[in-house]
């Protein structure tokens, strides 16, 4: 009754080719990003942005950028850590070394920098396929794990190895408090959000989800697959890059290499997979569920035990954490394979029917 | 020469510990199709229980601990506890995702990992334990007279690598001469085709999840006994890794060759090349060596070729 | 996913989030004291008898009447010695009950994490013989206090001793000293002085790095067998430091060779390699294993014998746990002494508290009277120096037991201190701070 295409009749490519054709799709985004810059910001608490909405931005633009390589090309990768360190000590360098650089070319230089080395390691997804390629690009996750902390240079002879950005500001503002860091978060992501949904949505997205489904016969028809496989890989980095350097510089202020290990890698990859492969609002629902789950279960657990009386101290809630995550992921994967996304577009499905079963 | 034989010694043993924990990853994934992320994880639930049983057992039945009777009720007790988790995994998580593709299974592995890790650490604690199944700890020194200072050999791992190929050959005979095993082969060359002649495959999947179940044991005790049970055994099996890609996901000799290669490797990269670059390489050069052996090989040196039909 | 459950998954997040919502009032006398511990991971077994140290010394304040009459609320968070873990576990607790009087991250890494946070928060971080070596100017680090050792007096105390072995640091020309560090910033915090008195003394530093968690050294120790250095020093943590011996044990390297510094010599690192560990010796942080002590028999008698305590009976008076101890009195003697000032039985803020801790003054009677007496020497703090003195001793483990080999042991200052002043003067022009002037150092309540 109330999704109803009825009446709204496309008179122009334009229109035709909108990323949001209903008009009650657009409403609902228009609505969104109003709560999302406006609302949230004056409402929500500091413990609510600094801890929960922060990194969950932060995290679903990483998401977003292994879903452009896992989700839209096909090709499984376990280094997203990596590539995340590489964009925050590539930003970091530019902007210890040369005095005055803007934080913005900061990111875009992580960003670029995890290009680099995005492709360099995506260049055995060529030769290798499948889960080979999944454990081959561990290889990227433990060598950088290796180059960060032994290489003086990229942590600038910090004898700790720590390195450390105060005093954010982009075009002039401050970039301090948590609502001044929750809105250029915001910014940043609905921006690379927008890039990959029209890249994903043109040519080069629809060459990716053919090498995903078919490499041989995408091959055949004429993709040709270095540049699939490898521009996969580079946007994918540029994205997971720009993520790291916001981690790093936004998020944690200071940092040492343990903050992109592997737990990232795989943390990234389950929001990927809980939230949808090759759904962009995949990323987010993912991003919005491994975030929220392990605080949520942290304040739960003690709150449920002192209902029923029992005292539980912090080691048992860690580990029935632990295994309520391990189950919660299992029992998704039972559940909907697919991802939240699909429950989404399930959920807009039945809303056209509505109020009719079918 | 001593060192260098040393060092090849050390890695040719190491190797081989490392292939222990292999063969569980290529024992399922033979059988079932699944990447089971979950091994260190079952390493580390198995030793945990095996450590602290062989502890329970003595205390109460009075039988000293380390001893010949707490071990083998122990690792009876350990056994059985492997069998139920197969058993159980198999009905709540790979029942339910038949036909899913490698990805999501492999997600879900990693979900039984970390269940597996927490309740392993709810049951039995997160202390450091210790297994004592009488492995020396002293070292041996060879050919003292020819280099100085001796070739290093470390006795636990000789016996280790003993164990290691025992089992091996166990599992062989396991698999060519019991009709179990020949079921067994069957469901690993074609799904379908066994289900068609009757074989049951939810129970082969519960018996090879269980002999999964027996080599985490094996090596958890072996592991368990080198470095003490606790928390970060199960990250072990990020270091076998590599062994599984090199060797091939599908191929048991696979897992021990790979297994010498990269254990030579990581230990030859790290003493020789290792101070030339501030050392701390052998964790990722085992795995560049991996990545290398599969431009050659993309399926392994033993692995089945993967064949795309259009 | 079925619609019946959705009503059941939408309740249980409600119930979460409303459990979410900010804590109720806090009393008017309660201090809060927030507890950054670590009882899950590879850090667990070291990490769990410190914690229950430090509660249970808090837990025998409140027993005691409290800080003159202010209670103490305590709240656990589990970092997994996880540096962005233990940010969160941070920003949770720092507002919570009335806001935390001080933090101790029992971590290097959280300590470099935190030292940015803390000064605009104005919560003091407490790092009792760990954390940054430069952060004891406190002319530079405000907030931060070192206390009873940093890893550089750690470093020279070691370096002191072998010299004094050898028959004089002079003697050391020539000799091989290997560490086996962790890599990680708590393990590469004594390299710098490692360097210095290299080049001072004459001897030659090998440094091999082990990934953490350190389970595997194999390759590690196999160089340490062909480099065969006279001396080996062990800066390891959790699982870390066991494996070292027992690649020790099984490589043939002497172990009264082996020192290690205060957080490789607790018993879980030597517990269950036993009688292989004999001889090793390893740096104790004032205070050993304290079986005797008149505070551990206080504590026995108190909490655990009215089965009030945190952790099993056996724990109380091992080395961890006796640290746990020393680090709960050194902040709850701070609250006190801020109490001093700017009033007796009245609830302090974190910059009170900072004062405090910047103006310790444990004299023997105070030590004596709090039941400490020969676990730590007297110490105090100042403006300028917020390690105070930096005794120590060496303590080696005899197979059941570790016991005391050495004299109280100091570090040497001339060395130590210009070390300092040039690493605190290069953070500050990198943060672009100023060293506080004297009227800052006198000013009543501190901005």
């Amino acid at each position: 009754m109330l999704y109803r295409e009825n009446g709204q009749f496309k008179t122009g490519y334009a229109e035709d080719q909108q990323i949001f054709p209903i008009r009650q799709d657009r409403i609902v985004i228009l609505v969104l990003v109003a709560v999302a810059f406006l609302a949230v910001p004056l409402l929500a608490n500091e413990y609510l942005l600094r801890a929960i909405l922060i990194p969950f931005l932060i995290l679903s633009l990483a998401a977003l950028g292994l879903n452009v390589l896992v989700g839209y090309c096909g090709q499984i990768s376990l280094g997203t850590g990596a590539f995340m360190a590489v964009g925050a000590y590539a930003a970091y360098n530019l902007q210890v070394r040369i005095d005055g650089t803007p934080l913005l070319v900061s990111l875009l230089f992580g960003g670029f920098c995890a290009t680099v080395a995005g492709v360099v390691f995506g260049i055995p997804s060529l030769r290798i396929k499948g889960l080979y390629l999944a454990v081959a690009t561990l290889a990227a996750q433990f060598f950088f794990d290796w180059a960060f902390l032994r290489i003086k240079w990229f942590t600038n002879y910090a004898a700790s190895g720590s390195v450390a950005v105060a005093d954010l500001s982009a075009f002039g503002l401050p970039v301090v408090t948590p609502v001044q860091k929750y809105l250029f978060c915001l910014s940043i992501v609905a921006l690379c959000a927008l890039l990959v949904k029209n890249l994903v949505r043109g040519h080069v997205g629809r060459e990716w989800m053919a090498i995903r489904d078919m490499d041989v016969a995408a091959a055949v028809i004429g993709i040709r697959p270095v540049y699939a496989k490898l521009s996969a890989f580079a946007v994918s980095s540029f994205i997971v890059g720009i993520a790291g350097a916001m981690w790093g510089f936004v998020y944690l202020g200071s940092w040492e290499p343990s903050a992109f290990s592997i737990d990232r890698s795989f943390q990234l990859l389950f929001m990927v997979i809980i939230g949808g492969l090759g759904s962009i609002m995949g990323s987010f629902f993912g991003a919005a569920f491994i975030v929220v789950l392990p605080i949520v279960l942290d304040r739960l657990l003690p709150a449920l035990g002192a209902g029923v009386g029992l005292h539980v101290d912090t080691a048992t809630v860690s580990h029935v954490v632990l295994m309520i995550y391990g189950s919660l992921i299992v029992f998704f994967l039972i559940v909907e394979p697919h991802g939240l996304a699909r429950l989404w577009s399930m959920g807009k499905e039945k809303l056209r029917l509505w109020p009719f079963p079918h | 020469m001593g060192p260098f034989l040393e060092t090849l010694l050390g890695g040719l043993m190491t190797g081989m510990l490392y292939s222990l924990i292999a063969l569980g990853f290529v024992l399922i994934f033979k059988a079932s199709g699944v990447f089971n992320f979950a091994q260190g994880a079952m390493v580390l639930f198995a030793a945990l229980a095996m450590a602290r049983f062989s502890e329970w057992i003595s205390r109460g039945i009075g039988v000293p601990a380390g001893g010949w009777a707490a071990n083998l009720l122990a690792f009876a007790v350990a056994m059985a506890i492997m069998v139920a988790v197969a058993w159980l995994i198999e009905k709540l998580v790979l029942g339910k995702l038949v036909n899913q593709e490698g990805i999501t299974l492999l997600m879900a592995t990693l979900g039984i990992a970390y269940f597996l890790d927490g309740f392993g650490q709810t049951l039995f604690g997160s202390d450091i334990y210790k297994i004592d199944v009488g492995l020396p700890k002293d070292p041996l020194f060879l050919f003292e007279n020819t280099f100085q200072g001796g070739v290093l050999v470390n006795k636990e791992e000789l016996y280790a690598a003993a164990i290691a190929a025992a089992l091996v050959a166990l599992l062989a005979l396991f698999f060519q001469k019991t009709t179990t095993g020949r079921a067994l082969r069957a469901v690993a060359d074609d799904h379908q085709a066994a289900q068609s002649i009757g074989i049951p495959l939810n129970r082969i999947w519960v018996i090879v999840w269980s002999v999964a179940g027996f080599v985490a044991l094996v090596a958890g005790i072996i592991w368990g006994s080198k470095l003490g049970v606790q928390f970060s055994l199960s990250l072990v099996a990020l270091k076998a890794l590599p062994v599984v890609i090199l060797g091939g996901l599908t191929s048991v000799p696979g897992a021990i060759i790979g297994g010498l290669i990269i254990g030579v490797g990581e230990k030859l990269s790290e003493i020789y090349i290792g101070p030339m670059l501030g050392g701390g390489i052998e964790i990722w050069f085992a795995y560049v060596m991996a990545l290398f052996f599969l431009l050659v090989r993309p399926q392994g040196l033993f692995g089945e070729k993967i064949i795309d039909r259009v | 996913m079925k619609s019946k459950s959705l009503p059941l998954v939408a309740a249980i997040v409600a119930a979460a989030l409303s459990a979410t919502a900010p804590a109720a009032f806090a009393q008017a006398k309660e201090q809060f004291i927030p507890v950054l511990s670590y009882r899950t991971g590879a850090y667990a077994p070291n990490g769990v008898p410190f914690a229950n140290g430090y509660v249970d010394y808090l837990k025998y304040v409140n027993a005691k009447g409290g800080l003159n009459g202010v209670r103490i609320i305590y709240e656990e968070c589990d970092t997994s010695y996880q540096t962005d873990k233990g940010v969160e576990c941070y920003e949770r607790l720092k507002g919570k009950h009335g806001g935390a009087s001080l933090v101790e991250p029992l971590s290097t890494g959280i300590t470099f994490a935190l030292t940015d946070k803390a000064p605009g928060d104005k919560i003091p971080i407490i790092t009792t013989g760990y954390g940054r070596s430069d952060s004891a100017d406190g002319n530079v680090f405000k907030w931060n206090f070192p206390l009873l050792g940093t890893y550089w007096s750690a470093a020279d105390i070691l370096v002191n001793y072998i010299g004094k072995k050898e028959g004089g640091l002079a003697k050391l020309k020539g000799k091989k000293l290997t560490l086996v560090y962790a890599d990680h910033p708590y393990g590469k915090e004594p390299i710098p002085y490692l360097q210095e008195a290299s080049k001072m003394h004459g001897f030659e530093l090998q440094l091999l790095p082990v990934a953490l968690p350190g389970i595997e050294q194999k390759s590690t120790w196999l160089q340490i067998r062909q480099s065969r250095p006279d001396y080996l020093f062990l800066w390891g943590w959790g699982v870390m430091n066991s494996t070292s011996l027992k690649e020790a044990v099984a490589t043939g390297f002497p172990r009264d060779k082996m020192y290690g510094v205060w957080w490789s010599g607790a018993e879980p690192d030597v517990k269950d390699v036993g009688d292989g560990a004999k001889g090793y010796n390893a740096l104790t942080l004032q205070h050993g294993a304290e079986p005797n002590a008149k505070i551990t028999k206080d504590i026995l008698a108190t909490i655990h014998g009215k089965g009030q305590g945190t952790g099993p009976k056996e724990e109380v008076g091992s080395v961890l746990y006796t640290r746990g101890l020393l680090a709960s009195m050194l902040a709850t003697e701070g609250i006190k002494r801020a109490q001093e000032r700017f009033g007796k039985g009245k609830v302090m803020t974190g910059e009170q508290v900072r004062w405090g801790l910047e103006n310790l003054a444990l004299d023997q009677k105070k030590i004596d009277a709090l039941g400490f007496t020969g676990v730590m020497r007297p110490t105090s703090t100042s403006c300028a120096d917020h390690r105070g003195d930096a005794w120590a001793r060496i303590h080696t483990w005899d197979g059941a037991k570790w016991n005391f080999t050495s004299d109280w042991l100091q570090p040497d200052d001339s060395v130590i201190k210009p070390m300092v002043k040039a690493s605190a003067d290069k953070y500050a022009a990198e943060k672009k701070l100023t060293r506080r002037t004297p009227e800052d150092c006198q000013s009543a309540g501190g901005s």
